[in-house]
């Protein structure tokens, strides 16, 4: 069913379930997110999506609020820029976010975040953890948005190797019983590293060139391609930096990955010189 | 399938079956992504049945896992399609306006009773008529499967068995209801569909038709010759009685790959001329009197790639080949230019046009097409056709349109590797999560949960044989002998045992497998080989016989 709403100063029609980020989206009000993605169901943890809906005390999510008829939505009000500001300076000040995603620093600018204003503040300290010879997991940079939990459970691996464990500050990423990820049940397809934002969790290759200051994404061309080791016909997006493949993606909009691979597919290029 | 070789579903309707079926198939494993399709569709509602003498990853997300004894795959289709019969679930307005052969198949399936069928399958005479009527109950069914079905001496009887599942429910020609060949490679459909079989020439067309060469032979100013070739098996077999003298193997390691290794090794070594174009120094390179250095076609070449849907998607070069490595196109055309033909300068794209101008299905599909549209699936007939999301449609019309579909009557019959008292145990093989075929790219990349080649065994099976986990025991079969770790897995019933083929040089399995194949469509039985055990050292294992 067709409903009417207001975002900002607009009025918009939009389908019955769909979210409200859904429908600011189509009408090229952009919000930003960082635990929402296309192909994983909302979480709404990360809070930096929220708008101003008129009857509603608090804040709501934009990624999961469903819209209703006549809602009159604020999506760049004082009250929520300042809330987003909020966010992120608490996100900034207690992890590292130097790898993160480019559209996640955009915002720290965008919204006059000033994350030395808790410099006093908590700080995340894990050791970076590499256990095996394809992941590195590095969660001074995670801002437990959940992705990879969604990923590697029900919204697409169905593998469930990792988890959030422990509570308020203390609470983390972790595999069953903190186990080494190789005695987990990952099967290191890689869903949990394509969605992270943050560069908490990336490929080793990955990781080997960005400490020695080698990775360099603006000089780096993508070129679509099929993968080789089945006949499901996988796309992958391969990353080639000074000649050579430093990373395999998977575009997040094609109806047969949803951005997904395996094993093969995500780290098989490797054979190649 | 009735006349056209390929999987009549797209993946995406695996998500609106109510019915899933994967039939000697672990897609979970080998088919990953698909699986995902198969995920979703299992998060909506549906139920799925595992049929597979293992209970696979993929059995573990079933409602129901069919453990069936290997190569009793016909006994079960042919019990199944009983028992559908019997208990009135045959979608009878269906039969009569679209297939033929009904009454011969009512009659052909008689004698497989509930009781014969268990007797034969190993499987419970109660699961046999569930999973009956459950495809008999289905509205969208999606019946797959892979090797575990056409890896036999009976693969198109296989398959016929697994069709005629769907033609007597109607479970074909709808969104949401098919038979779904889930291929090995990026581009087996592909090589199928551009006629790399012996009897076909690209789009399908039939070598033995004067009529259908007719237009290949005006486009390339040449005859083309009237008699099909040999399949695989064959070539081995002309190898072996001489016939068959000089060899070009591109981008395949039979060396390693082929059933009875040794035997196959041999007719390799007898040949006048090995010519071996591939990525790697493989085994079978290693033998060759030339190699040409390839390239990777899926990151280093520019081309097309035919998916288990039909879908044709673009390859493209992405980085430079290493060394001296080059094309697959270049390396033909700079051949065909030694034996005195210029065909010009080597170019996917206008090979592909080519192909656009030859086979009809493939006629919509430029690669301005491909390029936007994200692939396009056959038959696309012109630059309008947005391709075909499933096959068969016109089944459904009334009159139906074009020829009807046959149902096949086809009796089982056990592998031909027998077991007996001196090969007491049946030997399966397949793949795993993370290997590829013979290892040749997937050993060079690190990964975590590579096991190696062992020999699994349920815990039942190696107590009785006396072996532990971890022992080096040595497996012989009726062609030769190789020295295995044994594993003990709960993946597997009791007297069968399992092994990947991905580590040839860990354990050349191959050495183990027989050669017997399919004379319809040439393919080896990989899947069933008799083998026992028998003690390395019988001192320092303990004094075990």
């Amino acid at each position: 069913m067709t409903i009417e709403l207001r975002i900002d100063d607009a009025i918009v029609t939009a389908e019955q379930g769909d979210t409200i980020r859904d429908v600011a989206a189509r009408h090229g009000v952009e919000i930003p997110t960082l635990c929402w993605a296309a192909n994983l169901t909302p979480v709404n943890v990360c809070r930096l999506c929220v708008v101003e809906v008129e009857g509603s005390r608090p804040l709501v999510p934009a990624c999961s609020r469903p819209v209703e008829a006549d809602m009159v939505v604020s999506t760049n009000s004082h009250r929520v820029r300042t809330s987003r500001r909020m966010v992120l300076e608490l996100l900034a000040s207690s992890v590292d976010l130097d790898r993160a995603e480019p559209e996640l620093l955009d915002q720290i600018e965008e919204y006059g975040a000033r994350p030395e204003r808790f410099a006093a503040g908590a700080t995340k300290h894990a050791p970076v953890k590499q256990q095996d010879e394809l992941y590195v997991r590095d969660y001074q940079r995670c801002v437990l948005c959940y992705k990879c939990v969604e990923a590697c459970g029900d919204d697409a691996q169905h593998t469930f190797a990792i988890s959030v464990a422990g509570r308020g500050f203390d609470a983390h990423i972790s595999t069953e019983f903190d186990t080494a990820l190789p005695d987990s049940a990952c099967v290191y397809c890689g869903n949990c590293i394509a969605v992270c934002p943050t560069g908490a969790l990336t490929p080793l290759t990955e990781f080997v060139r960005r400490e020695a200051g080698e990775w360099r994404p603006d000089q780096q061309s993508v070129t679509r391609t099929v993968c080789a080791f089945c006949g499901v016909g996988c796309n992958l997006d391969l990353h080639v930096q000074d000649g050579e493949v430093v990373k395999v993606t998977s575009p997040a909009d094609h109806d047969i990955t949803q951005g997904n691979l395996c094993i093969k597919g995500r780290f098989g290029w490797q054979h190649l010189r | 399938m009735f006349g056209a070789g390929g999987g009549t579903s797209s993946y995406r309707e695996i998500e609106d079956a109510d019915v899933i079926v994967l039939w000697g198939s672990n897609a979970r494993e080998a088919h990953p992504i698909f699986f995902h399709h198969v995920l979703a569709g299992l998060r909506k509602g549906a139920s799925m049945y595992v049929v597979d003498p293992r209970r696979t990853a993929s059995a573990a997300f079933a409602d129901v896992w069919l453990g069936l004894d290997v190569g009793s795959d016909i006994a079960l289709a042919n019990g199944v399609a009983r028992e559908i019969i019997a208990a009135g679930l045959v979608d009878r307005e269906f039969i009569d306006a679209a297939t033929d052969g009904f009454d011969e198949l009512v009659t052909a399936v008689e004698p497989w009773t509930l009781d014969r069928t268990a007797a034969i399958t190993g499987l419970p005479q109660l699961q046999i008529r569930d999973f009956a009527h459950a495809i008999g109950g289905a509205r969208r069914l999606q019946l797959c499967w892979t090797l575990g079905i056409t890896e036999h001496i009976t693969a198109v009887d296989n398959v016929f068995a697994l069709i005629n599942l769907a033609l007597l429910t109607g479970n074909v020609g709808r969104w949401g209801s098919g038979l779904v060949p889930l291929r090995g490679q990026n581009n087996v459909q592909g090589g199928g569909d551009m006629g790399a079989i012996p009897a076909r020439l690209p789009g399908f067309a039939d070598l033995t038709d004067a009529s259908e060469r007719a237009p290949f032979e005006r486009m390339w100013q040449a005859a083309v010759p009237s008699r099909p070739g040999l399949h695989l098996s064959q070539m081995f077999e002309a190898m072996h009685s001489g016939s068959l003298r000089a060899l070009w193997v591109i981008g395949e390691n039979p060396a390693d790959s082929e059933a009875d290794g040794e035997h196959a090794r041999a007719a390799l070594g007898a040949l006048d001329i090995l010519v071996v174009q591939d990525l790697y120094l493989t085994r079978t390179a290693a033998m060759a009197d030339v190699v040409f250095p390839a390239a990777a076609g899926w990151a280093e070449t520019d081309g097309t790639v035919t998916n288990s849907e039909r879908r044709v998607q673009r390859v493209r070069a992405a980085v430079a080949p290493p060394g001296q490595a080059r094309d697959d196109l270049a390396i033909v055309f700079d051949l065909a230019a030694a034996f005195g033909h210029d065909w010009g300068a080597p170019n996917a794209e206008t090979v592909w046009n080519e192909v656009r101008s030859l086979s009809r299905n493939h006629a919509g599909m430029s690669y301005q097409r491909l390029d936007t549209l994200g692939g396009l699936q056959w038959p696309c007939l012109d630059d309008d056709d947005l391709g075909a999301p499933f096959l068969h449609g016109r089944l459904w019309a009334r009159p139906i349109e074009g020829p009807r579909a046959p149902l096949q009557c086809v009796e089982w019959q056990p592998p031909a590797d027998a077991l007996d008292e001196h090969f007491p145990l049946r030997l399966t093989t397949g793949r795993v999560l993370d290997g590829y075929n013979t290892g040749v790219q997937t050993a060079r990349f690190p990964s975590p949960i590579r096991s190696g080649a062992t020999l699994d065994l349920a815990a039942a099976t190696a107590m009785r044989y006396a072996v532990d986990d971890g022992e080096v025991v040595r497996v012989v079969s009726r062609r030769g002998a190789i020295p295995m770790t044994v594993r003990i897995v709960e993946s597997l019933p009791p007297d069968l045992a399992f092994t990947t083929f991905h580590f040839p040089e860990i354990a050349d399995v191959n050495r183990l497998t027989a050669d017997a194949w399919d004379p319809k469509s040439g393919t080896a039985e990989f899947k069933a080989t008799a083998i026992r055990l028998e003690s390395i050292d019988a001192d320092t294992q303990g004094g075990r016989a």
